[in-house]
């Protein structure tokens, strides 16, 4: 593969609510073991974006290229198949399986396995699962109920099931939220250390900005659907309009 | 067929359409406000109905014909309103916590009350309602005489339509209504006596569903099938409309009832040399316009999507894997159930119960499929009951098939209709599952009921022997017993492969199933296709050792058993519905031939059960357990 070469390639894509434009003319690119953090305020498009990209919403125009190919408007399980893994702002896991169960049903879906009716799925892709366990951290919490896990054991757990799905891409909506501060930090390592083995290309947004600014290898910033600064970590930190757009009723923490 | 025909169909389709939409707009605002789709609105139609052809007789002769007669509609009207407010306070206040299911449940209970109160009070015959007096004659249009009492119907809809418009934009409490359905929690905030609202809703919800019943009272007879037959119209004119929507609805029971009318205006019509009565296919037609929208348009015609969620609010527990003492248990339960026939020449009755006991747990297992691990409650499982039972008595005697390939054939039938049907069903969630599933099964009755050179009509079909060596009892009981733990066994292999495990997984968080490349909608389409199959397998079965079958063997009563079964055995295990079902059977068996009120008893025990363990039987044991 070519090493520079967009894995991702977002174009002019627009997304409105009624009269509110949530997305509005956004592109950008993410290579192969780039890590790109999406930034912006609150309510500024970045979930929407996502949600585009891994074909959960159709854009009203505009469109998301994947190592060349256009998918716009395809459904989230094709798009899933070609290669895009996600993790959701609410972490989403099957309450009713346990940690294990869940990858190991993440794999069977990833191996065209889902209809499979006959064999039993108890031993059916376990020693993976329990190796993307490990690699997340969660190989102590892999037999208990995913509905009884920590909420930070939660976000582990989907990042494991989106590596299920061997993705070229990976899209993280705030995968630290909910966390405390040192909790963070070891889960973007943990991202930039898996990115970096795999030669993933990672999306994710993200509110805290020492985990941006630490970690990412580029940032773009989104404020009201626009994107207003797309650059590296020092050039866009000192960006007169992505300053303005964080001092105006910005949080705390939004200053690195 | 002519013009004028044309417009006579026309016009009395308006008029049904009115009824319709009353129903159905009641429905709608009480669903809106409390979230609580009312099985029961059906009965309060049936009872405005009942209520206003006894009330005008009685009162014509005090206050005179005219006023009598209105006088009866208006005062139905107000009763069933009073009653509704009443089931409101007494009943559903304690349930808008429950789970969607057994709301669902206990408002069917008190279907099943009201029509056995109705059958107690007005007894089982038709009543005849009075003429309108000074509607009864006809007017001249275009040379055809429209009755005056359909024009007057016709034009009753979009007054009610109207009025309750105006009711929602401009008085104090439609403001609330409508501030309810956009946002529970801000009525709440903004410190409404909540509980007032919801019951004056529920009032009114029930009164304008009496007075559609009353309203109807000089064009047809009471009867005590009206209340499922208006209930299912009326998930059909919703589910098109798109809930919540009132103008929707209007729209929607507009498009249906002028779909039947059209077909019974055509008539008999030759269709390539084949001459089709189109007036046998109302039925069919309600099924193409329901598809049609649905296909067009997921969540109706005015209706908006639901936001999906991410998780379910709750965790559902996992179906548990047979341990090594619940082995033993099971195959011990397979001897003691094999053995059977031995002790048939001392108790005559024991085979005959045991093979209803074996049949409900091959019905009852395949709805725990879709309802389990599925997550999918339908309402409607007796269709497929009724397809396989009908496709095998079909085969059996008309063709002359030998039992097998009778058997055979009743399954296949079943699986064909649970693929068409499935294909919608699955599509929807919740409550809209719920309503579509039933309204489904009332279409497959109405074609068996109506479709009489092929299924016998109301009679049924008899002489639906098996063959040797299925004709003995011991014979068609191990056949039945090897059929049932065959799709018991099925059904626990697929559960645990990884199919089970991605129908949960769409179950759980159908955005997370999706986003890891499940589809999630093919997945509950088979689980849905292959539940159908087997529950026609258990249909099959029962024509066989009954030797007849009737459309009142799978009426929504049969559907309403299967979901009664599999709550009575709990829904986490796969042994659950199998217990239920035997439990049920046992007890259906005892009570049945003590009383003719074996419906508003079974209603009295959903109603123990829903209102004594709010949060599900198997929450209920876990908290009495708890409390030790
Ligand atoms: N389903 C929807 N209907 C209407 N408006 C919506 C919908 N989803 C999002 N919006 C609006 O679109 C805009 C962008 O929302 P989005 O969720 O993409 O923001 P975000 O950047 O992810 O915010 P946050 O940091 O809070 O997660 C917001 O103004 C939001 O109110
Ligand atoms: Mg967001």
């Amino acid at each position: 593969m070519n090493a520079g070469a967009p894995v991702l390639e977002v174009r002019d894509l627009t997304k409105s609510y009624g009269g509110v434009r949530a997305v509005d003319g956004v592109s950008f690119d993410v290579a192969a073991g780039e890590l790109l953090a999406l930034i912006g305020p609150n309510g500024a498009g970045k979930s929407t974006c996502f949600n585009i990209v891994n074909g959960q919403l159709r854009p009203d125009a505009g469109a998301v290229r994947l190592g060349g190919r256009v998918i716009t408007g395809l459904p989230p399980r094709r798009i899933a198949a070609l290669g895009v893994g996600r993790t959701f702002q609410v972490a989403a896991v099957f309450g009713s399986m346990t940690a294990a169960q869940n990858v190991q049903t993440a794999l069977a879906a990833a191996r065209g396995g889902t209809f499979d009716l006959w064999r039993p799925a108890r031993r059916l892709g376990r020693e993976q699962a329990l190796d993307l366990l490990a690699q997340t951290g969660m190989a102590a919490q892999a037999d208990r109920p995913a509905s009884t896990l920590a909420y930070g054991d939660v976000k582990r757990l989907e990042l494991a099931m989106a590596l299920a799905g061997e993705p070229r891409l990976l899209l993280m909506d705030e995968p630290t939220a909910g966390m405390a501060g040192t909790e963070r930090r070891e889960m973007i390592a943990l991202v930039q250390a898996l990115t970096r083995a795999r030669g993933l290309a990672v999306l994710f947004t993200e509110h805290s900005m020492d985990v941006v600014f630490g970690h990412a290898d580029r940032v773009i910033v989104l404020a009201r659907g626009r994107l207003i600064a797309n650059g590296g970590v020092d050039e866009v930190r000192r960006d007169p309009l992505v300053r303005e757009v964080y001092l105006g009723g910005a949080p705390t923490e939004a200053r690195p | 067929m002519s013009l004028d025909s044309l417009l006579f169909q026309a016009v009395n389709g308006l008029a049904s359409a009115s009824g319709l939409f009353l129903v159905a707009a009641g429905l709608s605002i009480i669903f809106g406000v409390t979230r609580i789709v009312n099985m029961a609105h059906g009965s309060f139609y049936m009872l405005g109905l009942y209520l206003a052809v006894t009330l005008a007789p009685a009162l014509s002769p005090w206050i005179g014909g005219a006023a009598g007669f209105w006088g009866g509609i208006l005062v139905a009207t107000l009763a069933v309103a009073l009653l509704g407010a009443l089931v409101e306070m007494v009943l559903l206040r304690r349930l808008y916590r429950a789970p969607e299911l057994y709301q669902l449940l206990a408002t069917f209970a008190l279907l099943l009350v009201i029509s056995d109160a109705v059958l107690f009070l007005w007894g089982p015959e038709d009543i005849l309602g009075p003429r309108a007096p000074g509607l009864s004659g006809a007017v001249d249009l275009l040379g055809r005489r429209l009755p005056q009492y359909d024009l007057f119907l016709a034009l009753a809809g979009p007054a009610v339509l109207l009025g309750l418009h105006l009711l929602l934009r401009r008085t104090r409490f439609g403001r609330l209504i409508r501030a309810a359905t956009q946002d529970r929690e801000m009525v709440a905030a903004l410190g409404i006596n909540e509980a007032l609202l919801f019951t004056a809703v529920f009032a009114l919800g029930a009164g304008v569903a009496g007075l559609g019943g009353a309203l109807q009272m000089a064009r047809e007879p009471a009867n005590l099938a009206i209340d499922l037959s208006v209930l299912g119209d009326a998930f059909v004119v919703v589910v098109v409309g798109g809930m919540g929507s009132i103008s929707g609805a209007y729209l929607a029971a507009v498009l249906v009832a002028e779909v039947k009318a059209l077909c019974t205006a055509l008539g008999v019509v030759d269709i390539a040399g084949y001459a089709f009565n189109m007036s046998r296919l109302t039925l069919v037609a309600e099924f193409l316009v329901m598809a049609l929208v649905l296909i067009l348009r997921p969540h109706g015609l005015f209706g908006r999507p639901q936001p999906p969620a991410t998780t379910r609010a709750r965790a559902e527990p996992a179906p548990a894997p047979l341990g090594r003492r619940g082995a033993v248990l099971v195959l011990v339960a397979v001897a003691l159930f094999a053995a059977v026939p031995l002790i048939g020449q001392f108790f005559a009755y024991a085979p005959v119960l045991a093979l209803d006991m074996v049949i409900a747990a091959l019905f009852a297992a395949s709805l725990h499929f879709i309802m389990g691990p599925g997550g999918m409650a339908s309402f409607g499982h007796a269709a497929y009951f009724g397809l396989g039972a009908y496709g095998a008595a079909f085969a059996a005697t008309r063709l002359g098939a030998p039992t097998p390939l009778a058997f055979a054939m009743g399954i296949g039938t079943a699986a064909m209709g649970a693929t068409l049907f499935g294909w919608f069903c699955v599509r929807l969630e919740g409550v809209y599952f719920a309503m579509l599933t039933l309204a489904f099964a009332q279409i497959v009755w109405s074609i068996v009921y109506q479709w009489e050179e092929v299924t016998g009509g109301s009679n049924g079909m008899f002489g639906v022997w098996p063959q040797a060596p299925f004709d003995e009892p011991a014979g068609l009981y191990l056949a039945a017993l090897a059929v049932t733990l065959a799709g018991l066994f099925l059904i626990r292999r697929v559960v645990f492969a990884p199919f089970g495990f991605a129908l949960r997984a769409g179950r759980d968080s159908s955005l997370r199933a999706e986003a890891s490349g499940i589809p999630v909608a093919r997945v509950r389409w088979l689980a849905f296709a292959l539940a159908g199959t087997l529950c026609g397998a258990a249909g099959a079965l029962f024509a066989f050792a009954k030797g007849s079958i009737s459309p009142e063997a799978i009426s929504v009563g049969r559907s309403i058993d299967g979901l009664v079964m599999v709550l009575l055995g709990g829904v986490q295990s796969l042994m659950g519905p199998v217990l239920g079902a035997g439990g049920f059977t046992l007890l259906q068996d005892m009570v049945m031939r003590e009383t003719d009120y074996w419906r508003a008893l079974l209603g009295a025990v959903i109603l123990a059960v829903v209102l004594l363990f709010p949060s599900g039987i198997a929450g209920g044991l876990r908290r009495a357990g708890n409390a030790r």
